[in-house]
């Protein structure tokens, strides 16, 4: 596999990520989508306190050349925003899973997890997506 | 549109990794593994080969040629000699802009036209409705494959796949007859990245040999593919215009700073000459200027500018330069209001960010 898919997290159609802890979701973008998108130079993030709704944009991530929105997983309230990726948006390619993590939210729904794919649900996705 | 159409590189491309997209109906790389970014420093401080076997060529021969390109070019050809290059606008009637173009004078009457390959089908059109006397035009697109070999180390590469003197070979000038590799080619020191470079013609046939042999000779001076995307970045940092961001039918290349390239008073008649001469005089409501973020966001095409609560321009090109490491933009922006100020506000979806007005090219090689 050329993309690194991690457990412990669960994926989205879109190439987000969402990592339960507790009532608190992290969520960020899949290392395929990074990959996909190419070096990433900014990122609008939400405000703290913007209620997020699952599938509908939620930060917007941008790289030389595409503008890409960040559709939430799950709905919830924002409670933390990464701040570091203001001037450092190039952690999603480096640490996509670990310092690349976009925004916190308080989960609203925890069913909504079992909608999202795991990482063989996931693996197989991406795979059919690079074959299109 | 009709299929896609592969040049002859493509399987260079797909070999390279590169990811292909499709650009005006031809199949050409955006870019390759090492990225986008990597493509413009490599560009900058080494060597990159691009395929731009897209781009158009036309043949204008006859003993009226000189005249007829008098006619459709707003630049002035009459005093460029054999084996030089002349950039030339070419305009409608109205000033609004056809293509830019780089006519290739063999002699008094055989030009070389490389025009963009969007523009390839109308262009000849354009060509074929305003042509009259001894001029025979061909569309030779279809037969040409062109290799843009940029960046400081692109003479030491070609010097020994050729006899040709390159270093007697200045900016804007051409060989139209000299073996690379052993196949026929037309050279040029041309490129569209702001960097020395030279730019290879040659037919479809043996292309693929005459890649491969560049690349060979390019391996001990670290020489690496570019693609599409890094050649918009590269231009955009060296303020070259693009056809339909700095130049369209609705934007003449008055308005695109192009002053040097428009012969006004050329002596002879030209499409466009009475639109732009009146436009000269009364001034416009939207010019060319640089711009650079003051806070992080990325400018794009389209965006709107203002100045206050007035909308004020638009953003025609823009990007992250990996040069430069600052976000870039070229704008049309209403003079009366960009002359008097220095800060400017861009909208980017729903929130506004303070850009700076600066002079262009954002940058320029040093020689």
């Amino acid at each position: 596999m050329k993309y690194n898919i991690i457990d412990g997290v669960k994926y989205t159609k879109k190439h987000e990520w969402a990592r339960q802890e507790g009532n608190i979701a992290v969520i960020g973008l899949s290392d395929y989508a990074q990959d996909k998108l190419g070096e990433i130079v900014f990122v609008e993030l939400p405000d703290v306190g913007t209620e997020v709704e699952a599938g509908k944009g939620s930060a917007v991530i941008e790289s030389v050349k595409a503008v890409a929105d960040l559709y939430a997983p799950v709905d919830g309230t924002v409670t933390e925003v990464n701040e570091d990726l203001l001037d450092q948006p190039e952690l999603i390619n480096s640490d996509p899973y670990g310092e690349g993590w976009v925004y916190k939210v308080e989960i609203k729904d925890e069913s909504q997890f079992d909608e999202l794919m795991d990482v063989p649900a996931y693996e197989k996705f991406v795979v059919e997506e690079d074959e299109e | 549109m009709s299929e896609a159409k592969k040049t002859p590189f493509y399987e260079k491309h797909v070999a390279l990794n590169g990811k292909i997209v499709n650009y005006s109906g031809w199949l050409l790389p955006v870019q390759y593994p090492k990225g986008l970014v990597e493509e413009v420093h490599d560009t900058r401080k080494r060597a990159t080969i691009f395929d731009v076997s897209h781009m158009g060529e036309v043949s204008v021969k006859g003993k009226d040629a000189e005249e007829f390109l008098q006619k459709i070019l707003v630049n002035d050809i009459s005093r460029l000699k054999d084996n030089v290059i002349m950039y030339s606008p070419v305009c409608y009637p109205d000033g609004g802009v056809v293509d830019d173009i780089l006519v290739y004078r063999i002699n008094g009457e055989n030009y070389f036209l490389v025009v963009n390959a969007a523009n390839t089908d109308k262009d000849y059109a354009w060509f074929q409705e305003n042509v009259f006397g001894d001029v025979k035009l061909q569309n030779l697109s279809p037969e040409y494959a062109q290799i843009a070999l940029q960046g400081p180390n692109s003479e030491v590469i070609l010097q020994p796949l050729t006899d040709a003197p390159l270093a007697e070979m200045k900016n804007y000038h051409f060989l139209p007859e000299v073996k690379v590799a052993g196949f026929d080619c037309l050279v040029s020191r041309t490129g569209y990245t702001g960097e020395d470079g030279f730019e290879v013609y040659c037919k479809n046939d043996g292309a693929e040999a005459l890649w491969d042999a560049v690349w060979e000779a390019g391996q001990e001076h670290e020489l690496n593919p570019a693609g599409l995307g890094s050649r918009d970045v590269l231009r955009l940092e060296a303020a070259m215009p693009l056809y339909g961001h700095e130049l369209s039918k609705e934007l003449t290349p008055l308005q695109a700073r192009l002053d040097r390239f428009v012969a006004l008073d050329k002596g002879l008649e030209f499409n466009g000459q009475a639109a732009l001469k009146k436009q000269k005089e009364e001034g416009m409501n939207r010019m060319l200027y640089g711009l650079e973020m003051l806070e992080r966001g990325v400018p794009r095409e389209g965006y709107p500018i203002k100045v206050g609560d007035q909308e004020i321009g638009w953003v025609s090109s823009g990007s992250k330069s990996p040069t430069l490491d600052k976000f870039i933009a070229m704008a049309f922006l209403d003079p009366e209001v960009a002359d008097r100020t220095e800060e400017v506000e861009l909208m980017i979806r729903t929130r506004s960010y303070r850009a700076r007005i600066i002079k262009l090219p954002f940058y320029r090689r040093k020689k």
